[in-house]
């Protein structure tokens, strides 16, 4: 199978590279770019683990091939904090315990940076709804819940 | 000391890098020259090797080599025995474990038969399934209870029957009891299979450096110690050419512990090849080569005098252990152990088989058979409630264990093959404190009230004991630098526990430091090479306790290096905030980073007697584990027309001793209440017939999410363990080991019009609908089914 | 779990598009959001020479309310833009109702309306929707197109009613009328997991407050996405009274049902679901549909 040339923009650097078409966007940002924040859990799109944002909205890297990303714009975890300091949903889960083994984490943080976005200031059962979309083992999710609650009282950007 | 640390909800050490994606996982390793391992695993669950013909793999563009038993040669043999069994009279016991590739046999679905390394692992699997495999299939035993019959097929051909194990361990006279009890509540309880789930799948990362002469491992394991030992028992190469790293680990849960084939083959490939080699497990793997847990069928028995009183309990059970027994006895012996629970009782028969059965091993996974024994006896108390018309709280109250009852001997043997002696307790406090918070008192009212609207609410509450800390012991090496760091290194691994957090808050106090500046290293066995691992809710009771005592042999090396340099006694001193200085005199005194300075001279002597450094290693050994225990209380609400429940609220209020960081044991409560919600009523493995699992994926196989993990309030009672020096108890697996008995006796109480009783977890949705089903036919005030025996004396 | 090799081109049109499903053969697949043909991918259950990813294809892409106030949708409009269409909450409420059903919105932000419906698997919820809307497809192979009504489409578990080389390019969702109800319900074993069982339900009732029509659209209740017409027929034509609603409800489990068993339900138990979601639907669409005439 031949390789293609694509061209991405991630954490807003620009990034190319040859890939086989059935490169899986997550071992493309992981092994290719060294970008190992991202996670896989369940290459199968239902642990959330290896969430990412495309172009601003959260998908699983792992249902997507990497030359499908040829020419739009990635965010991964290593691209929330800014010149060091931790983004403010970073901050909040730190605060509210939202995190053990923190291997489900990355995946989270990116749905819910993008989730705040558009819904600065949600319900309880909307936060609930949208950190269903990722399986976590080690919280029992009481304090992500709490993490993210905390972070839109905060008020993050 | 100014400030305490020690109790105080510290935010995490650890969290910063691992929030910002930089923590290192084992599948972050990367290294020049890395090649990726797959593995060609059977597809079926009991099979001949007719032939094996690796040829075509071998020749796939891409691929380095392709290796099966007959390569593996002298290495391929059946691993240890990792626990033995404890010294029980009497016990007869199996030992069969698995060759790292399977040589002419298989036994269960995804056992290891080949490894294909290549370039990418794209192109190892691709290479996968070009090995020609000829599998002859042979007949399997599956049902538990089948694989124990005259005529089933032997899952080992060596061994007369499928029996692993056969205990028996009793006290008191449990003939008497019967003979003397008002009633006797017999029921067969059934528990069925789960994984442990961890988000990160196991992996492992090995490098044999030639020029360096050492192999080095990346391991997702919670024993990197054991592992290297070992490794370099193996290989037959010195343990200090041998570094097994435990990075940052996705969750462990107990399979984690676990030796396992790929952890000798992966280093070995490194050794042919002379370059590095990664196997991370995917998926779809880790349903059939990771550990499980927890299938056994309880026909257990509860003798109880009218007022409810514990006369003995009598239960035989048996235990799957899948087609291997590995860990020994662990799980069954915990389930025998942990059914006496906080009670009194007098006299006990317990008698387990383990049985072999052609699917995936058993080994501990969170709660580690606990569970089990926890449900059969609260559900045991639940039917003498029910039956002899005691209140179900009461009935608890009144078997329990009082203060003054401790040190308690239950004259039998735990699973660290010490007695089985409670050390410490106090019971009754935690199951008022968790009526009040379900609000007990208020429920047949509430409970009315949605009744006549049409709506099922049930409450359940029940006790637990957990054994946890056991031994045999970890050390830690605390340092203070010259830089004023403090770092503290100890063997244990971590798996999200917070041991980068409440290692240093027990640091911090010794030594007058902020946690935050307390560098906490573990897993690495260059960094310490002593210890066992984290297993058996033991790491903040056995390290930490290590830890402890290391910081004060530091502290006591500050007074003494201070108390000479600055000519005063040792007590006219006081160590806080980083310096230590004359009392009163908060200018005359040393940052600790000076003083570590002046400990390790350039020049001069040292004098003699004395050491360099502020440095100290020290070990802790507990003689045997502490007993933790709680109650869990909760409120659900059942639909009986879809059968469906949904947990509205969920109480914990437990005792795991003195509370090091609040806010992580909450966390761990948390945790395992989800875990146990799993178990309950969402997870359950699917085999069918013909030992194939019908559900290998997060589709099909059903964590929780955050909608089905209802609110959860938890409380601390503080009982101090004697047998530590910081009085704490294990807390890490007990959130999990309550909650499918609690979750029966709520579901019960909602359907009390239907009479229907639960004696099977998880209680799926369709398993409550069949419920239902089966009663809906009979009158709604009718008896519960279920035997039941009235002895008149 | 990684993917088999496979080919891949990104057309930028429709046209070409078909044109590569013509020549790439039997093992050409079309690739729209990936949410459902990749993990089978990974898990290497499915196969593919030639993957034609759609995503570049913004001609397919649309989503908006003709002027006879029918409701259309480009195949590859994502679900979550749908979900989000102002378009679709008044011109098609029982779809916006639904979709929050479908999976996650990590998976909505990908998946697209016409992947989903092309894949026809009976446990999805779409299919169902489309059934009890009335819904009609425009398909297109490079000799033209053809509209196939829903009922047409799902003909068996993951097979559509698309001939070799034709892709399902657009959604026609005729219009809502003064008097219509609706309503969806599923019974999921978690948040966003595929329905034991699952019924969308679409009523219109007449002023003087007899059903006019009914569709009942199944998730789950057999091989492919079903529609109940005994039920619509106790309906229609009469007061949606309790007691019609129940003996709809009835007729819709044991005589329009033939659901599967496995590991999450059993063939009874899901006839049971069937009976109360339909009964629950309905009892929320009429009412819905007699708000609509109060004045």
């Amino acid at each position: 199978m031949s390789l293609v040339q694509i061209r991405v923009r991630v954490n807003g650097g620009e990034h190319e590279g040859d890939v086989e078409p059935r490169l899986l966007l997550s071992d493309f940002l992981r092994h290719e770019l060294g970008l190992t924040g991202t996670h896989v859990g369940c290459e199968h799109g239902v642990c959330g683990a290896c969430t990412v944002l495309l172009d601003g909205e959260p998908v699983r890297s792992c249902l997507l091939f990497a030359v499908q990303a040829n020419g739009r714009e990635l965010t991964t975890v290593e691209g929330l904090a800014e010149d060091g300091d931790l983004h403010p949903v970073q901050l909040a889960f730190r605060d509210a315990h939202g995190l053990q083994c923190g291997f489900c984490t990355p995946g989270i943080l990116m749905t819910v940076v993008a989730f705040l976005r558009e819904q600065p200031s949600p319900s309880q059962e909307q936060i609930r709804d949208v950190v269903s979309g990722h399986l976590c083992r080690c919280t029992g999710y009481q304090n992500i819940l709490e993490a993210v609650k905390l972070a839109a009282e905060r008020g993050s950007p | 000391m100014s400030e305490r640390w020690f109790g105080a909800p510290v935010v995490r050490n650890e969290d910063p890098r691992l929030l910002a994606g930089q923590a290192l996982f084992v599948d972050d390793v990367q290294l020049p020259g890395l090649l990726h391992a797959a593995f060609v695993r059977s597809d079926l669950a009991h099979g001949r090797i007719r032939s094996l013909d690796l040829s075509a793999a071998r020749a796939h563009p891409g691929v380095v080599g392709v290796y099966s038993a007959e390569d593996l040669g002298d290495l391929c043999i059946a691993g240890p025995v990792l626990v033995p069994p404890p010294p029980i009279e009497r016990l007869e016991f199996h030992a069969r474990t698995p060759l790292p590739l399977a040589r002419d046999r298989v036994r269960h679905v995804g056992e290891a038969i080949a490894v294909i390394v290549a370039e990418s692992r794209y192109t190892a699997e691709d290479a996968a399934e070009a090995v020609q495999l000829d599998l002859e299939p042979l007949d399997p035993a599956v049902a538990l209870e089948a694989a124990l019959a005259p005529d089933a097929p032997l899952v080992h051909e060596d061994l007369a029957s499928n029996l692993a194990a056969h205990v028996i361990q009793e006290k008191g006279d449990y003939r008497a009891a019967r003979e003397a009890a008002d009633r006797v509540i017999r029921r067969r309880f059934r528990y069925d299979r789960g994984v442990s789930g961890a988000l990160e799948n196991r992996g492992i990362v090995a490098w044999w450096d030639p020029h360096d002469g050492r192999l080095s491992v990346w391991d997702t394991t919670q024993a990197p110690i054991p592992v290297r030992n070992a490794l370099a028992a193996t290989f037959g190469l010195s343990e200090s050419q041998v570094r097994v790293i435990a990075p940052f680990i996705g969750g462990g849960f107990g399979p984690k512990i676990m030796f396992y084939g790929e952890e000798i083959i992966l280093p070995w490939i490194s050794l042919q090849l002379g370059r590095p080699v990664k196997w991370i497990e995917d998926r779809y793997e880790s349903f059939f080569a990771t550990t499980q847990e927890r299938e056994q069928i309880h026909d257990a028995e509860l003798a109880v005098a009218a007022d409810g009183t514990i006369l003995g309990v009598h239960d035989e059970f048996l235990h799957d252990t899948g087609a291997y027994d590995p860990y020994g006895l662990t799980v069954p012996i915990n389930s025998q152990c942990t059914l006496l629970g906080p009670y009194r009782v007098p006299s006990y028969y317990s008698e387990f088989r383990v049985v072999f059965t052609n699917k995936p091993i058993v080994t501990p996974v969170r709660g580690a058979g606990r569970q089990h024994g926890v449900f059969v006896i609260e559900r045991l108390l639940d039917a003498a409630a029910g039956e002899l018309g005691i209140d179900r709280v009461e009935i608890r109250r009144r078997n329990y264990l009082d203060p003054e009852d401790f040190p308690h001997d239950h004259q039998i043997l735990f699973q660290d093959s010490a007695p089985l002696t409670y050390d410490s307790g106090n019971y009754a406090p935690a199951l008022e404190r968790a009526a009040d918070l379900i609000g007990y008192e208020a429920f047949p009212a509430e409970q009315q009230k949605a009744r006549d609207d049409g709506r099922h609410l049930g409450l359940g509450i029940v006790s637990y004991v957990e054994g946890t800390g056991i031994g045999p012991y970890e050390g830690a090496r605390v340092t203070v630098e010259p830089s004023g760091t403090v770092s503290v290194v100890t063997g244990v691994g971590t798996q999200g526990q917070g041991h980068f957090t409440v290692f240093a808050q027990v640091v911090a106090d010794q030594l007058g430091v902020d946690p935050a500046h307390v560098r906490v290293v573990t897993g690495d066995t260059m960094e310490f090479h002593w210890g066992t691992g984290t297993f058996a809710s033991r790491g903040a009771v056995v390290a930490g306790s290590a830890c402890h005592a290391a910081a004060q042999a530091v502290r006591e090396k500050i007074f003494r290096l201070a108390s000479h340099l600055l000519e005063v006694s040792e007590d006219d001193l006081e160590l806080a905030h980083g310096r230590v200085t004359v009392k009163g005199a908060p200018d005359h005194g040393f940052d600790l980073s000076e003083l570590a300075a002046r400990a390790n001279p350039l020049r001069g002597a040292v004098r003699p007697g004395t050491e360099p450094g502020l440095e100290a290693t020290s070990y802790f050994g507990p003689d045997r584990g502490s007993t933790a225990s709680g109650v869990h209380a909760l409120v659900l609400e059942v639909d009986p027309e879809t059968a469906l429940a949904k947990i509205l609220r969920y109480v914990v209020v437990h005792d795991c001793g003195v509370v090091i960081n609040p806010t992580i044991v909450e966390g761990q409560i948390h945790g395992g209440v989800a875990l146990g919600i799993g178990n309950a009523f969402y997870e359950q493995l699917h085999f069918d017939e013909s030992g194939q699992l019908s559900n290998a994926s997060f589709m099909d196989y059903l964590l929780p999410t955050a909608t089905e993990v209802p609110p959860i309030v938890a409380e601390h009672i503080e009982t101090p363990s004697p047998l530590n020096p910081l009085g704490v108890k294990g807390v890490g697996e007990a959130g999990a080991i309550p909650v499918a008995a609690a979750f029966a006796q709520a579901i019960e109480d909602a359907l009390a019009p239907w009479g229907i009783e639960v004696l099977e977890i998880p209680l799926s949705p369709q398993r409550l609908f069949d419920l239902l089903e089966r009663a809906s036919g009979e009158s709604p005030t009718e008896g519960k089914p279920g035997e039941t025996e009235e002895v008149t004396p | 779990m990684k993917p088999p090799p496979f080919d891949y081109v990104a057309p930028s049109s429709l046209a070409e598009a078909l044109q590569q499903l013509e020549e790439g053969g039997f093992d050409a697949r079309p690739l729209a959001g990936g949410q459902s043909l990749i993990p089978m991918l990974n898990f290497r259950l499915a196969r593919a020479t030639l993957l034609i990813d759609l995503n570049g294809v913004d001609e397919l892409s649309f989503l908006h309310v003709s002027d006879d106030g029918s409701l259309r949708i480009g195949a590859m409009t994502r679900q979550r833009a749908v979900e989000r269409s102002e378009d679709v909450a008044r011109a098609a409420p029982l779809l916006a109702e639904a979709l929050g059903h479908v999976a996650h919105p990590q998976i909505r932000n990908r998946g697209t309306i016409g992947g989903s419906l092309a894949h026809a698997d009976p446990a999805s919820e779409l299919p169902a929707v489309m059934l009890a809307l009335g819904a009609r497809f425009r398909v297109e192979g490079v000799n033209g197109d053809r509209w196939i009504p829903a009922a047409e489409f799902f003909f068996g578990p993951f097979m559509a009613a698309l001939d070799p080389g034709e892709l399902l390019v657009e959604i026609e969702v005729p219009a809502l009328e003064n008097g219509d109800g609706w309503a969806f319900e599923e019974v999921a074993r978690r948040a966003g997991d595929y329905a034991l069982v699952g019924v969308a339900a679409q009523v219109r009732v007449d002023g003087a407050g007899v059903c006019s029509s009914a569709a009942l659209g199944y998730v789950n209740a057999a091989a492919t996405a079903s529609l109940a017409p005994s039920a619509a027929a106790i309906l229609v034509g009469e007061a949606p009274t309790p007691e019609r609603i129940a003996e709809a409800a009835r007729a819709a489990a044991t005589d329009d049902c033939e659901p599967p068993s496995d590991i999450h339900a059993s063939e009874a138990y899901r006839r049971r679901l069937a009976e109360v979601l339909t009964r629950r639907a309905l009892d929320r669409a009429f009412a819905r549909a007699a708000e609509a005439h109060e004045p």
